[in-house]
């Protein structure tokens, strides 16, 4: 497993975090993503658990762009992933976050 | 289409859940959050889930209080492991105390983690135990089929334990799964690969047609929930019979019966000859002609 923690600034808070959320599932191509709220924090904390050595500059391409697309200040994203490709990561960041904090963009 | 009609087969074992049990009911015990994650996956350094795939906790259903556990297929074949285990185990000795209407069991697993080994196959003795603890204390267990890796191993034990056994037609059930009865026996003995022998021989219709499980409902979540609200009920007003010697002599007499019967059968469609009128007709017939022809109510 290769194991690494980033803390990417975002563009604000989200405005309401309805519940911590799990979303996806640890299956070959497939991931899981637990968001959860620091609100003592406005950076988005990501760490990231990948079956995939030796991919961590597309993983901060990836996650760079998620944090760019949504205000994800204050969340905390802890991701089980299996060899997810990049589009699958996409989404579903974008899935957990829109199930997390509802229609607040 | 309406956004209710979601496969049971389709859907993630989370998705299941919260489908099957009255809107905002679920509290989740050991919820993701909490990260009780196998320490033997670990070991092995190969990825692990938050929830270690099985999501357990409390709900209501149509209003009764009920504990419910679901297997998600999709986590290294919803095998059991340590953590996985106790968390099913601790649901159904919390059923002792707690006393719900019914403990439901969404059963989607291979059997055993053989990661976990020992730990994996002693989770499994722990849980056929708590099953039955369970059912002593009065309490209804239902197992409720329809996941895309069946009930087999471990997990087809207990859910043969179970008071009552709803699946789909896509539901599988059984011992050796098909691979692994190629692997010991050869290809001539089970070609797991030839999927349409693989359901005739493990599938709901056939295990329902042979009475291992009492229930065949549609692959929706919602035929599982109106099943399963109609079963609560039914154990409501009419309590679980108790076990003794009698019972089980009677049980394993019709077993044997059952045994002389189908001796000779290689295959479903043999089963199929005896049970029905237009044995060829069966694998297409929906859920309510597969119900009536066989004679049974849902």
């Amino acid at each position: 497993m290769e194991k690494f923690t980033l803390a990417l600034p975002s563009s604000s808070p989200p405005l309401e975090v309805i519940r911590s959320t799990i979303c996806g599932v640890v299956s070959s191509g497939n991931l899981e993503i637990l968001v959860e709220s620091n609100p003592k924090s406005d950076v988005c904390t990501l760490v990231v658990n990948t079956s995939a050595h030796g991919f961590r500059e597309i993983w901060e391409a990836v996650l760079h762009d998620f944090a760019l697309r949504h205000p994800a200040g204050g969340l905390g994203f802890t991701i089980n992933d299996a060899g997810a490709t990049p589009a699958v990561v996409s989404l579903r960041l974008d899935q957990a976050f829109e199930i997390c904090c509802g229609e607040a963009k | 289409m309406s956004g209710l009609q979601i496969s049971f087969l389709e859907a993630s074992a989370r998705k299941r859940l919260i489908g099957l049990v009255d809107a905002n009911s679920f509290t989740e015990f050991c919820p993701p959050e909490m990260r009780k994650t196998s320490p033997h996956l670990a070991l092995l350094d190969i990825p692990l889930a938050l929830d270690d795939g099985v999501i357990v906790g409390a709900a209501t259903l149509a209003g009764h209080s009920i504990l419910i556990a679901a297997q998600e297929g999709r986590f290294y074949g919803g095998a059991v492991g340590e953590v996985h285990g106790a968390k099913i185990c601790g649901l159904l000795g919390k059923a002792l105390t707690d006393r719900p209407s019914a403990v439901l069991l969404l059963v989607d697993s291979g059997g055993v983690r053989l990661h976990e080994a020992n730990a994996g196959l002693i989770a499994i003795s722990e849980l056929v135990r708590s099953v039955l603890d369970v059912q002593a204390a009065g309490i209804p267990v239902f197992a409720l089929v329809g996941g895309s890796c069946g009930a087999f191993g471990g997990m087809g034990i207990v859910t043969r334990l179970c008071d009552e056994v709803v699946m789909s037609e896509q539901g599988r059930l059984g011992l050796s799964g098909p691979e692994v009865i190629e692997t010991v026996k050869g290809v001539e003995e089970f070609d797991s690969r030839d999927r349409a022998l693989v359901w005739r021989v493990t599938g709901g219709k056939l295990r329902r047609a042979v009475g291992e499980a009492t229930q065949l409902v549609d692959d929706l979540i919602p035929a599982f929930r109106s099943i399963a609200i109609k079963l609560t009920e039914k154990y409501q007003s009419q309590p679980l019979a108790s076990i003794d010697l009698d019972s089980l002599l009677e049980k394993q007499a019709e077993l044997v019966k059952r045994r002389a019967r189908f001796e000779r059968a290689r295959d479903g469609l043999e089963i199929w000859q005896e049970v029905f009128s237009e044995p060829s007709c069966v694998p297409d017939m929906t859920v309510a002609d597969f119900n009536r022809q066989l004679g049974v109510q849902a």
